[in-house]
């Protein structure tokens, strides 16, 4: 919570003004009590009329002064919460923009996006409630205790019983029933989890009929959860009556001591009203002080959770060069090795390859074997733990990665679109492209006749991750915005695979005759996808097992081998 | 919100929900008794405490004895006020969970039995917010809101009693001025409404562009438009910050100007209370009456503020129950026809005969299909992604029920046996992989939970997971999540493959089983699977044309119809969309 203060800073004269004026509402009420005892003991004793009305206007004016600084405390409130948490969203997600890839593995998806929603949200209405009430409550148990004493100090007493023990009980319930309810909600999860898992292998259960078991797995898990949650209900629902209890208790003493006291001649009927009146008071500020700790504990965690984003190294610095891409080879990999991040082996290791203007190399593999993982190095995604990436003869670790990126065309394994048109997602490449530009690319990608027979043409909607496009089209929408860049170099991580085996081949050829000076490297399952590749690098658990052309491997390499006849029946060749 | 939901809807649903509760009629029915005596109660103690404090006049003028029997019955009501009410939230709590549990083992029962129909057409989330989400709002809502509706408007009928009894002048005031504050409370609620409007739509824009642009981050760095996305977030960020202070700030309006009009309503019952007991006549109150009105003042207004939230509370949690029923009532599967045989010692003969099906029904998908495979059979599934290759599949397992014509495992119509001894009889990969949260071994398992460690080990040896597996921290007992957690895909592959290896059922569905497996992988796994099809009937959907040139007969799909039958060789003579397929391989190789 302390880390994120500096986004409140900016926000200080409101919160200081908006407690205080909370203050000022608070203290006025802690007036009421005392009129209504001038009331009982001038304006009924006396039957002095004059000063009822006087004493109600009073009251009045009590409440419309109440009224305007509690409405000014809101308003600063208010805009100190949401202030904060607009900066607050601001800095998170340009530092989830900054964070690297192999950070963001680490994290996940949903988690960044939960702090950025649900988590920032929590905190925006904490900070609120803080601002209003924090300082209020125990201002007015402790004002109302004060009052008391003021007004008789020997039956104040009962008060300074009262309130530790009214405290002990709210929050002595409350600090033991928050874990208890941090553990039902793993219950909740438990019984959530096992109806989503049904509900997405449904097939599997049904096909292997665990239909039964799953149920009583279900009804164990939801019979575990409610028992969890009667017995947290049972000891939350204790508070209220036991409050009530010491309250009244207090009551009877105040009363009966009061009664001596009046008796005796050293306090008035309207005395012992106006004490009765503080004592309610109480009860009702910390049953609100209670509610608002519990609010603040959600909102600290989730303050917390923020915080920790936060304070995550990007992971990669970048450096300061402007590529020129002239020397040559244009892509050079020296001896590189590669470890993710908490990963038990290399996924690379010593790999060197060199690529000049123009040239395709191919990329195959097994699953798993370190295909993308050798094409993330060249726009710097990762880096490499041994050895070094040079692009136009200097590591990629030198350059600026915004600029080196800018000279790289990269279509990744995940066919992404972004809610928008096929033009706003074509300019991705290059902002400053013509239409001529992304009909040629598109033409390439084998894109053109699907965007041509769309409502629009480059005009037409796309829907949130293109889920309105099929699969093969999202990929070569992807490959045109890739071609949009006119890049120095183009890689192509398995990005065809959706593509019947005839479109293909036709993008292959497209980008044999259009790449032009461009290297391309093209990570591939499909033999057939790269038989014109200058040079294919066979990798098997992250080494290279063969270097050289389709020709030269089916001699020298084994495993190249195998892929292919697995691919290409013998007899047909 | 959507507010005008019809009313004789609302009626059914409310009268489905009465049903519900029903099951715990004697608890509602002494938790109502409870608070309607917790509620005299409360009210009365006021009154006690006012003639407490007529008992204390001034100096030497206290009646010690009437003080003490008021103070005794003010200790009674408040123990008894404490005992009721805590068995009254515990009887609560427990009609509450307990609907809550009921619903949701109704709901995952009625999941169980759903038609798949039903399922592929509703998302995972938005069935389990229904389950989770919707049944808790509606338990919580309907139970307490109701609860404290009672409670409420008993409130005011007593306080009105009470005091009425003991002076209408100063009851009067109270009665006139209450309203004001619901009449300020609705007048503010009306000017926010707009506000909050706003806030959420604008709030939805953000979150759909925080999902989209976190999950395509890679790109997004990959493209460099890091920037403009900041200011795209920013220019929203902006907007919501505005909107939110708005909302927030009138909206907690509210709270001060309706404590403002309870001053008043105090203010008012000071004077005019104080007033008539400065009169000191026959109709004039004592001091202690006039404190009791002051503490019924003080607590009036708040039942009229909570029964404003509980409405709208109720309204909601009806409209939760509506969504709750809708699945609930949903109509099943067909059951199994009362003489559906099981099958038993099939062969694995499967004959399809004339069938027609659509997923919908203005729309033509398989049409009089016929196709007989006789035990041990390799019939193979081609076509382009998307071609609706699942369908067969679907209706093989009875997933969904043909249209018209039938299927026949073994001469017996599928219709006519029960449906886990149809399903039984499969053995199936999907493409998409599902595991279940639990060890590797209760995955490999699930198909036969009897299975010795030998049988498991072997089966994961012929499917070549074992050594995958030997290598995981725990090995077979090492534990994954429901996605497979740090499984690779083809990992996650093989377990299912290992799944079906140790069951052994007599015909197979494998659909696209292999795709993401490396292709050494699945030459060593398509051994495994040669041995287990030998002698099984199997069905395999495949996208590499060299895994199933061996087939018996192979179905060339396009669009969701098949558009050609036959073997490797006839395909290929015939020159249709098959010989087009299986050349565009080679054209690409040339």
């Amino acid at each position: 919570m302390k880390r994120l203060l500096k986004f409140l800073s900016p926000y200080t004269k409101e919160c200081v003004l908006g407690p205080l004026f909370k203050l000022l509402e608070a203290t006025f009420e802690l007036f009421v009590p005392l009129v209504i005892a001038s009331i009982i003991d001038r304006g009924i004793a006396s039957g002095d009329t004059a000063h009822i009305w006087k004493m109600g206007a009073l009251l009045v004016g009590l409440a419309l002064v109440g009224l305007v600084s509690a409405i000014t405390a809101q308003f600063f409130a208010a805009k100190a919460a949401t202030g904060f948490a607009a900066s607050l969203k601001t800095a998170v997600f340009s530092h989830l923009q900054s964070l690297s890839f192999s950070v963001r593995d680490r994290l996940g998806t949903s988690t960044m996006i939960t702090r950025l929603t649900s988590d920032a949200d929590q905190v925006q209405s904490g900070v609120n409630l803080t601002l209003r009430l924090f300082l209020r409550s125990p201002f007015i148990v402790f004002g109302a205790m004060l009052m008391a004493f003021l007004v008789d100090a020997k039956a104040a007493w009962i008060f300074a019983v009262a309130i530790p023990l009214l405290a002990a009980v709210v929050f002595g319930v409350i600090l033991w029933t928050i874990p208890l309810y941090k553990k039902t909600q793993t219950n909740l999860d438990g019984v959530t989890g096992t109806l989503r898992e049904n509900l997405n292998g449904v097939r599997v259960i049904r096909a292997f009929r665990k239909e039964a078991d799953e149920e009583t797995r279900f009804v164990a898990a939801n019979a575990e959860l409610t028992k969890r949650s009667e017995f947290v209900g049972r000891i939350s629902a204790a508070m209220n009556p036991v409050t009530y209890l010491i309250l009244n208790a207090a009551l009877i003493v105040l009363l009966q001591t009061g009664a001596i006291r009046v008796n005796a001649g050293s306090l008035t009927q309207g005395e012992l009203v106006a004490l009765v009146n503080y004592l309610s008071q109480i009860l009702v500020e910390l049953i609100k002080l209670a509610n608002l700790i519990i609010s603040m504990t959600k909102a600290a965690a989730c303050a917390d959770r923020i915080a920790s984003v936060l304070e995550i190294e990007p992971g990669m610095e970048s450096g300061a060069l402007t590529p020129e891409h002239t020397a040559e080879p244009l892509v050079s990999f020296e001896h590189v090795s590669m470890t993710y991040a908490d990963a038990g082996g290399e996924a690379l290791t010593d790999i060197s390859l060199d690529a000049k203007r123009g040239e395709t190399i191919g990329v195959i593999g097994p699953t798993g074997c370190g295909k993308s993982t050798l094409v993330q190095l060249i726009p710097r995604f990762y880096d490499a733990t041994k050895g070094c990436v040079r692009v136009g003869g200097v590591d990629v670790k030198e350059y600026d990665s915004q600029k080196l990126r800018r000279r790289i065309g990269v279509v990744p394994q995940k066919a992404q679109l972004f809610a928008g048109t096929i033009r706003s997602n074509l300019l991705w490449g290059n902002p400053d492209a013509d239409d001529d530009a992304l009909w040629e690319a598109l033409r390439t990608a084998q894109a053109a006749e699907f965007v041509a027979s769309r409502e629009g043409g480059l005009d037409a909607p796309v829907e949130q991750n293109g889920r309105n496009f099929s699969g093969g089209q999202r990929q070569r929408l992807t490959i045109a915005r890739a071609l949009v860049r006119k890049p120095d170099i183009l890689i192509l991580d398995d990005s065809a695979s959706a593509l019947d085996l005839a479109t293909d081949a036709a993008l292959q050829k497209a980008l044999r005759e259009t790449a032009g000076e461009a290297a391309v490297f093209i990570v591939s399952q499909r033999a057939a996808s790269l038989l014109h590749a200058d040079r294919i690098i066979v990798l098997e658990d992250g080494q290279a097992v063969g270097v050289g052309t389709h020709e030269e491997l089916l001699k020298s390499c084994a495993l190249y081998r195998e892929i292919y006849d697995s691919q290409f029946p013998k007899e047909a060749v | 919100m959507k507010r005008k939901a019809s009313d004789p809807v609302r009626r059914e649903t409310l009268k489905k929900v009465l049903v519900r509760i029903g099951r715990y009629k004697g608890l509602v029915i002494l938790s109502l008794l409870m608070a309607a005596a917790v509620v005299a109660l409360t009210l009365y103690v006021p009154v006690l405490t006012g003639d407490a404090i007529d008992c204390v006049l001034g100096r030497n003028d206290v009646d010690f004895a009437g003080l003490m029997r008021i103070l005794i019955r003010i200790g009674i009501s408040v123990a008894l006020i404490a005992a009721l009410q805590w068995g009254m939230s515990a009887l609560n709590n427990r009609i509450t969970y307990r609907t809550v549990r009921d619903l949701r083992n109704d709901a995952f029962r009625k999941i169980g039995t759903l038609p798949l129909s039903y399922l592929d057409r509703h998302t995972t989330g938005e069935i389990t917010s229904r389950v989770t989400t919707d049944v808790e709002q509606f338990a919580d809502g309907l139970l307490i809101g109701f609860t404290q509706l009672f409670t409420g408007v008993l409130t005011i009928l007593g306080t009105l009693g009470f005091m009425l009894a003991v002076n209408p002048a100063i009851t009067l005031v109270v009665v006139l001025i209450t309203p004001v504050s619901l009449l300020v409370a609705s007048f503010i609620a009306k000017r926010t409404y707009e506000m909050f409007r706003l806030r959420s739509e604008t709030r939805g824009q953000q979150t759909s562009l925080i999902d989209e642009m976190i999950a395509g981050q890679n790109v997004v760095q990959a493209f460099g438009q890091e920037e403009r996305t900041q200011s795209r977030f920013d220019e929203i960020n902006a907007r919501l910050q505005k909107y939110s202070l708005r909302a927030i700030f009138f909206s907690s309006i509210t709270n001060p100007s309706t404590r403002f009009v309870n001053s008043l309503v105090y203010a008012g019952v000071a004077i005019t209370g104080a007033l008539i007991a400065a009169t000191g006549g026959a109709g004039a109150i004592t001091v202690g009456q006039l404190t009791m009105f002051l503490s019924y003042a003080n607590q009036y207004t708040k039942p009229f503020n909570e029964i404003s939230g509980v409405v709208t509370e109720l309204q909601n949690a009806l409209a939760c129950a509506a969504r709750i029923f809708e699945l609930l009532e949903q109509p099943s599967e067909t059951p199994d026809e009362t003489d559906a045989v099981a099958l038993e010692n099939v062969r694995g003969k499967v004959e399809i005969h004339d069938v027609c099906f659509s997923y919908r029904p203005n729309q033509r998908l398989i049409e009089h299909l016929h196709l007989a495979a006789n035990p041990g059979q390799r019939i193979a599934i081609v076509g382009p992604t998307g071609c609706g290759k699942t369908t067969l599949i679907n209706l093989l397992m009875r997933f969904y029920d043909v249209t018209s014509g039938r299927i026949t495992v073994d001469g017996v119509p599928i219709r006519k046996a029960t449906r886990k001894s149809l399903r039984g009889s499969y053995g199936m990969v999907l493409q998409e992989t599902w595991l279940r949260s639990g060890t590797i071994r209760e995955n490999i398992t699930m198909g036969r939970p009897d299975a010795t460690d030998a049988e498991v080990i072997a089966a994961a040896k012929a499917s070549h997971a074992h050594s995958f597996i030997k290598r995981l921290p725990n090995g077979y007992d090492t534990y994954i999540s429901e996605d497979g957690g740090s499984l690779s895909q083809g990992q996650k592959q093989l377990l299912c493959i290992a799944r079906v290896m140790l069951c052994l059922p007599p015909m197979l569905i494998l659909d696209e089983a292999t795709s993401s497996i490396d292709t050494r992988t699945e030459l060593k796994v398509q051994e495994a699977f040669a041995r287990l099809m030998e002698g099984r009937t199997s069905f395999v959907v495949a996208h590499r044309l060299s895994t199933i040139r061996t087939a018996d007969c192979i179905l060339v799909m396009r669009d969701g119809q098949i558009v050609e039958q036959g073997r490797h060789e006839e395909l290929l003579e015939k020159g249709g969309f098959y010989a087009m397929l299986y050349h565009s391989q080679y054209a690409a190789a040339q």
